[in-house]
């Protein structure tokens, strides 16, 4: 796909210093849309939820959703933001498609929220992630591109346009540039947004399923030489739509702007698109300068004054943030902040939470979500999150294994069953035949079959060389496909060879 | 964006880029034409800038109210047949537009 030349990671770092920025977009979970009271219901029939409003139709008024505007609020407030006593909405003037009105109904200079921040942890560093501003806008329909290499006739590529998520409520998130973090850049990107998903989980004003759109980030990335005082140009890359991606983004193009820079050439700045196959990026539209959108303050919309006293009573309603209770979960769960770090980054504190809410120990949660589960993501080049299993399946396997219905073996056997749609883990067990074998007469059989076909093995364990006893636990456990209970075969051994 | 022009002038490059930007088709006589054009309208709106407004608080909305929003609640939109009846071409029920040249598939 690409063809850029590339440099090593490692090397890229002698020579350069990375700065990085995000633009994260993210769709409110509203009823309504954000200037009319069509439903925001995600995966519904195309073009069943428009109106005059969100189509721009002539003569149709915006009335600005009072949820999406409390609910931008309390992001700011949780990111440490100041809140605006006064802010108004704008057009964002430009032609395409997938924006019906001719312009986007956006902020400009005159957002809800502004410089606030957010700390974020990579491999015990703290660092600091300075937010230039929160503010609210309206979402873009679909494109649906098709024809040409589709093999439509006439060969001429068109597109399809479903307005469904055109004015669905949108808060932008953009952080100041951030200088500083070196080797870590790729990291820290991810960390950022990471944490930012967990705090708009914690706040209840966003579903944000990556896979669903929820949450779409913007990177920027740029490098300079070791010691500049300047910044490089920077490069946008559109829609990075995974936490994963959002790493793999920033790494791709530290690598290929050292390629660029070695060469004596320059990096355009330009926006760039993420192609989650190859973890690539290659050269989109150029961008268009901020005054080419002709903002201008919209005049249908009154602006916004969010009172003292309203914005205190939000900020009194705020949830316990995510840093807050994770500081709480770690003595809870008695573990380190290194440990509760590794959590954090796999993404998993909400995961180990609600499993252990559904009942596992800390320490057994603990133990699938980082162990059995991260590496089934790992092979799946997915989030953990995104894995087809839900924390109280997880919690039920756990329970499985701690009664002795199934061992460890056989409840990665019932898990690969979870994962390919086949029920819950009771079912998957049952349905497999993946319980293990109690003292059953196939296992007595099986017991007395290793005995008689190893009359060696057991006449040594007899002869008094008890750790001899381990070959037959070996045979049974072959017979019986790892179905049967190990130290439960070894007892019945011991009851035939020893105690006779 | 071309560099703006003094006051009461607007270069044909102007008009152009402008043109570009709205997706409007103008040929080279009306970029002569239309820049002539708008540096008088430009001129007219200059005009207030002459008046004397040292005592006037500045309008920041034409109509004095802040703070106007309605309820999250959902209601029923058009149904899609009236929707797509607007649409010069449609297509799987949707709306069908030419592809824009440069963007991605």
């Amino acid at each position: 796909m690409s063809t850029d030349t590339l440099v090593d990671l490692d090397e890229v770092l002698t020579r350069y210093e990375p700065v990085i920025g995000l633009e994260t977009h993210v769709e409110l979970g509203t009823e309504s849309k954000m200037f009319c009271g069509c439903s925001t219901t995600f995966g519904a029939e195309p073009n069943t939820q428009t109106c005059p409003v969100c189509l721009g139709l002539p003569g149709s008024l915006p009335a600005a959703n009072a949820a999406a505007i409390e609910s931008t609020i309390r992001i700011g407030l949780a990111l440490g933001c100041r809140i605006a006593t006064w802010s108004r909405f704008a057009r964002k003037n430009y032609f395409y498609p997938d924006i019906p009105k001719g312009f986007q109904t956006s902020q400009y200079d005159e957002p809800l929220c502004t410089a606030g921040h957010l700390d974020v942890e990579v491999d015990g560093e703290t660092y600091r992630v300075e937010i230039e501003r929160v503010h609210l806008e309206e979402d873009t329909g679909k494109n649906l591109h098709v024809g040409g290499s589709t093999g439509r006739i006439h060969g001429a590529d068109h597109s399809l346009v479903d307005y469904n998520r055109a004015g669905i409520p949108l808060v932008e998130i953009v952080t100041c540039p951030i200088p500083g973090t070196g080797a870590k850049a790729p990291e820290v990107a991810r960390a950022y947004v990471t944490e930012l998903r967990e705090i708009l989980l914690a706040l209840g004003v966003s579903e944000v399923r990556m896979e669903q759109g929820n949450l779409r980030c913007d990177v920027n990335t740029s490098l300079a030489p070791v010691g500049s005082l300047d910044w490089g140009t920077r490069t946008e890359t559109k829609n990075v739509n995974s936490l994963r991606s959002v790493e793999r983004a920033v790494r791709f193009e530290m690598r290929r702007q050292a390629a660029v820079l070695d060469a004596g050439e320059r990096v355009v700045q330009e926006t760039r698109h993420f192609h989650e196959d190859t973890g690539s990026t290659s050269a989109g539209r150029s961008k268009e300068e901020a005054t080419d959108y002709r903002y201008f303050p919209e005049p249908d919309l009154v602006p916004i004054a969010p009172d003292e006293e309203g914005v205190e009573k939000l900020r009194a309603g705020l949830p316990e943030l995510p840093a807050a209770r994770r500081g709480r979960l770690s003595q809870e769960w008695g573990i380190s902040a290194t440990e509760m770090a590794w959590l954090v980054n796999a993404g998993a504190v909400e995961l180990v939470s609600d499993t252990v809410a559904a009942g596992a120990s800390p320490t057994d949660a603990r133990k699938w979500w980082l162990g059995e589960l991260a590496r089934r993501a790992n092979d799946a080049g997915t989030d953990l999150g995104e894995l087809a299993v839900t924390p109280a399946q997880v919690a039920e396997l756990i329970g499985l294994v701690s009664a002795g219905t199934i061992n460890d073996q056989l409840a990665r056997q019932a898990l690969d069953g979870v994962l390919a749609g086949e029920g819950d883990p009771a079912a998957v067990v049952e349905s497999r035949g993946l319980a293990v074998m109690g003292e059953s007469d196939e296992l007595v059989a099986a017991v007395e079959a290793a005995i008689e076909g190893n009359p060696d093995v057991a006449e040594k364990v007899r002869g008094g060389k008890v750790q001899a006893i381990g070959a037959l636990v070996g045979a049974v456990m072959k017979t019986t496909r790892g179905k049967a209970d190990a130290a439960t075969v070894k007892r019945m051994l011991e009851e035939r060879l020893i105690d006779s | 964006m071309s560099t703006p022009s003094p006051k009461g002038h607007l270069t044909r490059d102007e008009v152009a880029h402008l043109a570009h930007l709205s997706r409007l088709a103008v040929s080279e006589e009306e970029l002569d034409l239309f820049a002539g054009q708008l540096a008088a309208v430009l001129d007219a709106v200059a005009e207030v800038g002459k008046a004397d407004v040292a005592d006037v608080a500045p309008t920041t909305h034409a109509v004095p109210m802040t703070n106007v929003m309605r309820p999250d609640v959902a209601r029923p939109s058009l149904p899609r047949d009236v929707v797509l009846a607007g649409a010069p071409f449609a297509e799987d029920d949707r709306f069908r537009v030419p592809r824009i040249l440069g963007e991605e598939a």
